[in-house]
């Protein structure tokens, strides 16, 4: 969970293309508006965005396309460079690391998965997966054995010598998490990693991948134009629209406190009960216990959904324990049912 | 309402709806009758309009020749001259170029001239066979394997096995040293911007420029022989394979780019480890490419020294021996068309397969080829050693069809002699020369104004100037007249070819079986090197005007074809529903409905037809013609590259006048009918 120091941080990130963007933004005293956009002829793809992104958690950026979350991805690793602002990794700005030091960066400390997977079509799946230990210059024989752990862990074990064009597009998405991770990178972006997949391929690569983070425990920004992926896998998800950063938050804020209009259309259709943890509706613990006792325990970080069969069972009150084994608060049946009967 | 004025555009108002006079009639209007009577009066007026007269004409002819005379005299880069420079690449060519021979033709010698000693006799014919049967087997199956392997057996059969083994060896060389030049420039093009936009109009220019006047500067820096024809072919095979290699280079998606980048890659990384293994597929058609045009380019080169089939032809069409000349034409026939499916197959070939064991296994499992090959050299050269006939195709088996192929010709000539004559003489005199006189007879400067007001009027001003001033270079250097021809003989076959072509797409391209035949057929034709053509037609017809037309027509006809057949197939079929729903007969639904929507591909298939004609038509020159290309064709035979470049560049503008109206002329027709291309 994200109780760590900020791996990635994005200080008023801009990107506006356009010419003479920078010095335009520079007159604007480092803010335009979307007037001043207009009338300077430039397109905003990213606007002052700022976040933290921490160390060990699931960071998704949630954003229709065209709202400028794939730029955002990028300007983290200055595949593009950002018009303005500051990316800071590890507390070292990017922005102003020689291009040598960029190499050593990506070479070593990120990994990157691809939309469309990005596999390289002469090279087998051993090759794919061992090649950005390759471009290191790292022998053969050291290459292939990281490359061959990295297969068994995305589950495409006997696949070593096939190529791409023999795989489905599940397996080949797997080839490029595999790829990805072989350098076991401190920072993992996944660019709509599952959107080119079909619906049922998409769900059971959403769990293959929580699986290899409970594994993992990697640092993820992770994009998405789904709105039900991001809540599913994020511990926080970052809502963007025309550029800027409209919410950040847990799932759970963005469901029970959505900032505006936008963000609340999105919420409409979750169901509830999967967002909301059992924290957020727990009451203090009376003085005195309800008749008949209580029924169980719960955990507070469970959701309200994952619960509910246990407080249908049991039909009574349920204690609630933290992390710790303390027990917090309780849980009563009528704030569970509340909470399943909204959609 | 009862003023005149009404009355009158009341009455206009259905004549209006057929046909509205525009700014644009008038203009034309006047421009034509302005023409007309400067044609007809305006001889005695202002003769230097209808032929430039000598002291006007720039002497580009002479400021060439001295700069090319002054590069080989005098031209130095400090450290080297420029003689030097010509002579190191030539020796950089000349040496693998000889190995190659030595392997295929001649055998390894020691010695000079008739005192050589033939110390290892070059590769045997039946390792050959097997050797490219076996890379036929490797990348496309058994069928591809027989018929390669049935093509270079054709080669020792009839008898051109040594020749068409001289003609291998300059392709091996040319092609990739192509390769490799023309992936350099492309790179180089993909990297840079400046680059692309500097090599882009050169690359047009090289396109069009025919092939003889490449050979004329080359034959003047290189002398005359082999290396200099594998120079010139080199060169030709360059522009193509620069512009597939930008094409395939852009062509990779931008998730590979960023995939590279965020790996770390260094610049040349990206190059080699990235960028051009996943251009490949679209780098293989380029390689295709350079190996049709490095034949096509080698026979014609005979005429600079390259020796082997295009030599054994170009002597045939001096002597007028049909009989030879047919089977060397036949001969490159084979040889293209194995060639031709070979690199096909490889560029197709589903190379992204994995192997059982492929990685594991003692080398000769690994390489099954490689060894298979090494071993036929070793075991057939033994072998030869002591029985002939293995290594050189026993002269007592060849076939040689050279007399029955002069019989034919004897007995068509007796029995058809008279028909075929007329139809000659009735078309040379009736339309061709008719046609030649009227051109000729046209002032150059009102056919150069109107030429640029139909740029103007087609795409503006830049076109207009652009097509003025290209016309106008023409005129000033003198060229004018040869030109006039090149464009008669020109558009006489592109009408011809036409003629026979769009009818031809029509009855066949919505008959899907007899369309493969069709294509089959032209796919053949366009791969055969343009000298073959020049046979059939001598054959019958002997030298002259005629013959040019009859070859120009029989090589430029696939495009009509093709490009006819294409529009016709890509016609929306609702709309021929909604035209059958109207209850059109099929004569309304081709001429008011599909046709129409074809015109804008059928006038690319149009511009295709002028480039091949213009580019067959430099090389009708041997058979007599009197046109631009006979002008490069003596700059040759004087190795007099001022007059050769100025008459190349001359036919390279008129195909640049030409595609640039058409295209023109066909993005104005689909922006009205609302096509997208």
């Amino acid at each position: 969970m994200a109780t760590n120091s900020p791996k990635l941080e994005c200080r008023s990130v801009w990107k506006l293309f356009g010419s003479g963007a920078a010095e335009a933004l520079q007159e604007g005293g480092g803010k335009l508006d979307d007037a001043a956009l207009e009338q300077q002829q430039l397109i905003g793809a990213v606007r002052d965005v700022n976040l933290e992104v921490l160390e060990g958690e699931i960071f998704v950026i949630m954003g229709l396309s065209g709202s400028g979350k794939s730029t955002l991805v990028r300007c983290m690793s200055r595949l593009i460079e950002p018009t303005a602002g500051e990316i800071l990794f590890n507390g070292e700005n990017l922005l102003t690391a020689s291009a040598a030091r960029m190499i050593e960066i990506r070479r070593h400390q990120m990994g990157m998965v691809f939309q469309h997977f990005a596999l390289l079509p002469h090279l087998t799946v051993l090759g794919n997966v061992a090649f950005p230990l390759e471009i290191q210059g790292v022998d053969r024989s050291t290459r292939e054995e990281r490359a061959t752990k990295m297969i068994e862990l995305v589950g495409l074990e006997g696949r070593e010598e096939f190529f791409p064009n023999e795989l489905s597009g599940g397996q080949q998405q797997r080839v490029g998490i595999a790829r990805s991770l072989s350098v076991e990178p401190e920072i993992w972006f996944l660019d709509e990693p599952f959107s080119a997949l079909d619906p049922l391929i998409r769900r059971e690569m959403q769990d293959e991948f929580i699986r290899l983070q409970n594994v993992l425990k990697k640092t993820i920004v992770f994009i998405t134009h789904d709105f039900d992926e991001a809540i599913r896998l994020a511990d926080r998800v970052a809502i963007m629209k025309d550029g800027k950063v409209v919410q950040t938050g847990t799932p759970e804020e963005l469901v029970l406190n959505p900032a505006d209009d936008y963000v609340a259309e999105f919420t409409l259709n979750v169901t509830k009960a999967k967002v909301v943890r059992v924290r957020t509706i727990m009451k203090r613990l009376p003085e005195k216990a309800p008749k008949g006792g209580y029924g169980g325990t719960v955990l507070a970080g469970d959701t309200v959904a994952e619960v509910a069969p246990l407080v249908e069972n049991s039909k009574k009150t349920l204690r609630v324990l933290d992390e710790q084994g303390e027990i917090v608060g309780c849980l009563s049946r009528d704030d569970v049912v509340t909470i399943m009967m909204q959609a | 309402m009862s003023s005149p004025d009404t009355y009158a555009g009341t009455a206009a108002e259905p004549r209006r709806k057929g046909w509205q006079f525009t700014r644009w009639h008038g203009v034309w209007g006047v421009a034509l009758f302005a023409f007309v009577m400067f044609w007809l009066y305006g001889k005695p007026v202002a003769r230097w309009a209808f032929s430039m007269p000598r002291d006007m004409q720039i002497p580009f002819k002479r400021w060439i020749s001295t700069f090319m005379k002054w590069l080989v005299d005098e031209a130095s880069f400090g450290l080297f001259t420029f003689t030097e420079l010509t002579r190191f690449i030539a020796a950089v060519i000349e040496f693998p170029y000889k190995v190659a021979l030595s392997f295929l033709s001649t055998g390894f010698l020691k010695g000079q001239g008739s005192d050589a000693v033939q110390i290892l006799p070059p590769v045997s014919w039946i390792a050959v066979i097997a050797i490219f049967a076996m890379i036929g087997y490797f990348a496309g199956g058994r069928r591809l394997a027989v018929l390669v392997g049935a093509c270079f057996g054709f080669l020792a059969l009839f008898g051109q096995w040594n020749n068409a083994m001289v003609t291998l060896a300059s392709i091996l060389i040319a092609v990739p040293l192509g390769i490799a030049g023309g992936l350099m420039l492309g790179i180089a093009g993909y990297r840079w911007k400046w680059f692309a936009l500097f090599l882009k109009p050169l690359l047009d220019l090289m396109q069009t420029v025919p092939v003889f006047a490449y050979l004329v500067p080359i034959l003047f820096l290189f002398g005359f022989g082999p290396t200099a024809a594998v120079v010139a072919t080199i060169i030709y095979a360059l522009p193509p394979m620069t512009r597939i290699s930008m094409l395939a280079l852009r062509g990779v998606p931008d998730e590979v780019h960023d995939l590279g980048r965020m790996l770390g890659c260094t610049g040349r990384q990206m190059t080699w480890r990235v960028l051009v293994p996943s251009a490949m597929q679209g780098l293989m058609v380029g390689v295709n490419q350079v190996i049709m045009l490095a034949l096509n380019m080698v026979i014609i080169a005979s005429m600079i020294g390259a020796g082997g089939l295009g030599y054994e032809v170009l002597t045939a069409l001096r002597r007028l021996d049909i009989g030879r000349g047919v089977e060397a034409g036949l001969a490159i026939v084979a040889l293209a068309i194995a060639l031709d499916r070979l690199s096909q197959a490889l560029a197709t070939r589903s190379r992204a397969h994995h192997q059982e064991g492929s990685a594991t296994g003692s080398f000769v499992q690994r390489n099954p080829y490689t060894v298979a090959s090494g071993l036929l050299v070793v075991v057939t050269g033994l072998i030869g050693l002591a029985v002939p006939a293995v290594q050189t195709y026993p002269e007592a088996l060849q076939l040689s069809t050279g007399t029955f192929w002069s019989e034919v010709v004897k007995w068509i000539n007796i029995n058809f002699f008279d028909e075929l004559e007329a139809v000659k003489n009735a078309l040379l005199l009736n339309v061709m020369i008719p046609f030649k006189r009227f051109l000729l007879g046209l002032p150059w400067l009102g056919v150069t104004l109107l030429l640029g007001l139909l740029g103007y009027a087609l795409a503006g001003w830049r076109l207009g100037l652009m097509v003025v001033v290209l016309a106008f270079l023409i005129a000033v250097t003198g060229q004018w007249n040869k030109a006039m021809v090149t464009v008669y003989l020109c558009g006489i076959s592109v009408v011809l070819a036409c003629l026979f072509g769009v009818p031809i797409a029509i009855l066949t391209a919505e008959r899907a079986r007899l369309w493969k035949w069709v294509e089959a057929v032209i796919d053949t034709l366009q791969t055969l090197p343009s000298f073959v053509y020049l046979m059939p037609a001598v054959m019958l017809f002997r030298v002259g005007d005629f013959t040019a037309t009859i070859a120009v027509v029989a090589y430029a006809i696939a495009p009509a074809i093709r490009y006819t057949a294409h529009g016709l197939r890509q016609v929306d079929p609702q709309l021929v529903e909604a035209g059958t729903a109207a209850g059109c007969t099929p004569w309304q639904l081709l001429t008011k409905i599909k046709l129409k929507l074809a015109l804008p591909e059928i006038m690319l298939g149009l511009n295709q037809t002028i480039m091949l004609a213009l580019s067959m038509l430099v090389i009708t020159a041997l058979v007599g013609t009197r046109d631009l290309g006979q002008e490069v064709y003596i700059a040759l035979t004087k190795a007099d590259t001022g007059r050769g470049i100025v008459a190349g560049l001359s036919v390279a503008f008129i195909a640049i006048i030409a595609d640039r109206l058409i295209s023109a002329g066909a993005d104005r027709m689909r922006a009205r009918l609302g096509l997208k291309r």
